[in-house]
């Protein structure tokens, strides 16, 4: 359990994409550990052949009828983005040459 | 012209009622209202940013919609606020957050269509704990709103500004969002009404989504009447929201009218044990009195899974947040961290600058909760343990109407006291987090004072889509005692 209880906050950073400063990574290893002790409380649950909920009412298959229906113009899609042109969001090159 | 001071302790109900009687204009409505921001919201801080212009101009439409007898409904001209993450078109939205700072909405929210079909002065953005992560507002980028009774303490979280803007007498109506207790609580912390409704009666299209099985919009008011006005106004079915409930909305108003038969309300063994405060106890031991004496039953039922609501949302809550906030990510619709060089850099860098520290916690948290090796020990699990408290629910409403609990287990507490300990933060919503993740209605209804003058809620918790019944329940009471009608000095 006490395993259970740490965190490798480097690792779990990186899979969220949150880059930390050092004096959170060191305020959050202790404070997140004390949440995950909290947890271990649903490890002594029975769950055994228990179905999960993922909503409280769940619904399966809601169709909509195939049909265009008017969008954002580019202008309008655009409006938020921190950098644009062309029509187009521009971002750092991602390929490598 | 009336007497701004005059107009700005009406309910919703009252100003509507005096608008059809010409009474006053809307804009001479929406005028009382600014005056009154400028002159208390300084000290109370619920108001990010609202935008006087665009509300007189509706206000003008709606006055002149009116002399032209084509007035839209009870809501007409009534002014409404809404929560900084509730989308309308041309203004800002930045869920508290560095993040969204210079955020536009490019569309309307469904419920802020509803609104402005109503004829509904829609203006007023306000704070929260950023993303609506908190209880106290105290998460909020922007500095934490104060609650109009003590400012030295919090109106509660997340929908805060949600709820002093109502105490404050700043608006008579506002929409919050509630995952865990954020319309609830700081309702009950302010002294005003705040409704959870059924997951599904309220479309969350146009809310920047934190938990998406959990997320509901709701009202806060004066009193029930005025909830139930607005919550009829935004409800029902939107294909833009696939969780939405397909069901016609009953006449929630019309629902008050006349006299309820008593019935039967449950006390959960569970809620009224350690923790709770003296003063809370004693505020709903009255209303329980109150109600016994109206001739309703009190039956003693049993939640067992009580205990495990906690553990269980902030597993589930945190997430399904890790996952929707994954979108904040620098490229189309956020600041971007200047010092991004490549991709992962625009993303972690951006993420790193624009979030603050606890929407940071519980992203990390819920990454860790999905990732590879921990996903059945923690999120699967807790999904299980929610379909546990869901049946816990659903034994109790075999035996009674509605299940009678205190908001809050403290009146409102001071600034700093919870916000270097998550957990003891997280414990402050442990009597309304189980409704969300059963995904029932609940409203706080105001229910008396602590000894220094600080209000206490009761909760009121009801059946799936029994939205008429819990109103009607509710407003049996806050019709005789009122106490979202106290308004404090500021």
């Amino acid at each position: 359990m006490s395993e259970e209880s740490s965190m490798d906050i480097d690792y779990v950073a990186n899979l969220a994409r949150i880059e930390l400063t050092a004096e959170e990574r060191q305020k959050f290893q202790g404070q997140l550990g004390d949440v995950l002790k909290y947890f271990e409380k649903l490890q002594e649950v029975d769950v055994e052949g228990v179905e999960p909920t993922a909503h409280a009412f769940p619904r399966y298959n809601v169709w909509d009828e195939d049909v265009a229906v008017e969008g954002f113009s580019s202008d309008e899609a655009l409006l938020n983005a921190p950098k644009a042109r062309s029509e187009q969001v521009v971002v750092p090159k991602v390929v490598e040459e | 012209m009336s007497d701004h001071s005059e107009i700005f302790s009406l309910t919703g109900l009252e100003i509507s009622q005096g608008l059809a009687e010409g009474k006053f204009s809307s804009e001479e409505v929406t005028q009382a209202f600014i005056r009154r921001i400028k002159e208390v919201d300084e000290k109370v801080h619920a108001f990010l940013s609202y935008d006087e212009d665009d509300m007189l101009e509706q206000a003008k439409s709606s006055d002149n919609r009116r002399s032209t007898g084509q007035s839209l409904g009870p809501l007409d001209g009534v002014p409404v606020c809404l929560k900084d993450v509730i989308s309308a078109k041309g203004q800002p939205l930045t869920a508290a957050s560095k993040i969204l700072e210079n955020y536009r909405s490019p569309y309307d929210a469904t419920v802020t269509v509803k609104l402005k079909q109503a004829g509904a002065v829609v203006g007023g953005r306000l704070n929260l704990d950023e993303f609506a992560m908190g209880s106290s507002t105290e998460n909020s980028a922007y500095g934490p709103t104060r609650n109009p009774w003590d400012l030295e303490r919090v109106p509660g979280g997340s929908s805060g500004g949600s709820s002093a803007a109502v105490a404050a007498r700043e608006t008579p109506l506002t929409l919050g969002s509630d995952t865990g207790g954020s319309i609830r609580q700081p309702a009950s912390l302010c002294g005003v009404v705040g409704m959870k409704p059924t997951y599904g009666r309220v479309s969350r299209y146009g809310l920047a989504a934190f938990a998406s099985s959990l997320d509901q919009i709701g009202p806060f008011s004066q009193t029930v009447e005025d909830a139930a006005m607005l919550l009829e106004t935004i409800s029902g079915h939107d294909p833009l929201d696939s969780t939405s409930y397909p069901a016609s909305v009953p006449g929630y108003l019309n629902a008050l009218k006349g006299k309820l038969q008593p019935c039967k309300l449950g006390l959960p063994q569970e809620f009224f044990g350690e923790g709770m405060d003296d003063e809370v106890r004693k505020a709903i031991d009255q209303a329980i009195a109150w109600y016994k004496e109206q001739g309703y039953e009190m039956v003693e039922i049993s939640l067992p899974t009580t205990d495990l609501s906690v553990p269980v949302y902030y597993v589930i809550a945190t997430a399904e947040a890790s996952s929707n906030l994954a979108r904040y990510d620098g490229i189309r619709y956020t600041s971007r961290s200047e010092r991004s060089e490549n991709a992962i850099d625009v993303y972690s860098k951006t993420r790193g600058e624009g979030f603050g520290e606890e929407v940071k916690r519980r992203c990390i948290l819920g990454a860790y909760g999905l990732s590879s090796g921990y996903y059945d020990a923690y999120y699967l699990r807790a999904q299980k343990t929610r379909t546990l408290i869901r049946n816990d629910f659903e034994k109790a409403f075999q035996e009674v109407d509605a299940i009678l609990t205190p908001t809050s287990p403290t009146p409102a507490f001071k600034f700093g006291e919870k916000s270097e300990d998550p957990i003891s933060m997280y414990l402050s919503d442990i009597y309304t987090i189980s409704t969300n993740l059963a995904g029932l209605p609940g409203i706080s209804v105001p229910c008396g004072f602590s000894e220094n003058g600080l209000p206490i809620g009761m909760q009121l918790i009801g059946q799936a889509f029994e939205e008429e019944k819990l109103l009607a329940i509710a407003h049996a009471y806050d019709r005789e005692l009122q106490y979202g009608r106290k308004q404090p000095n500021l």
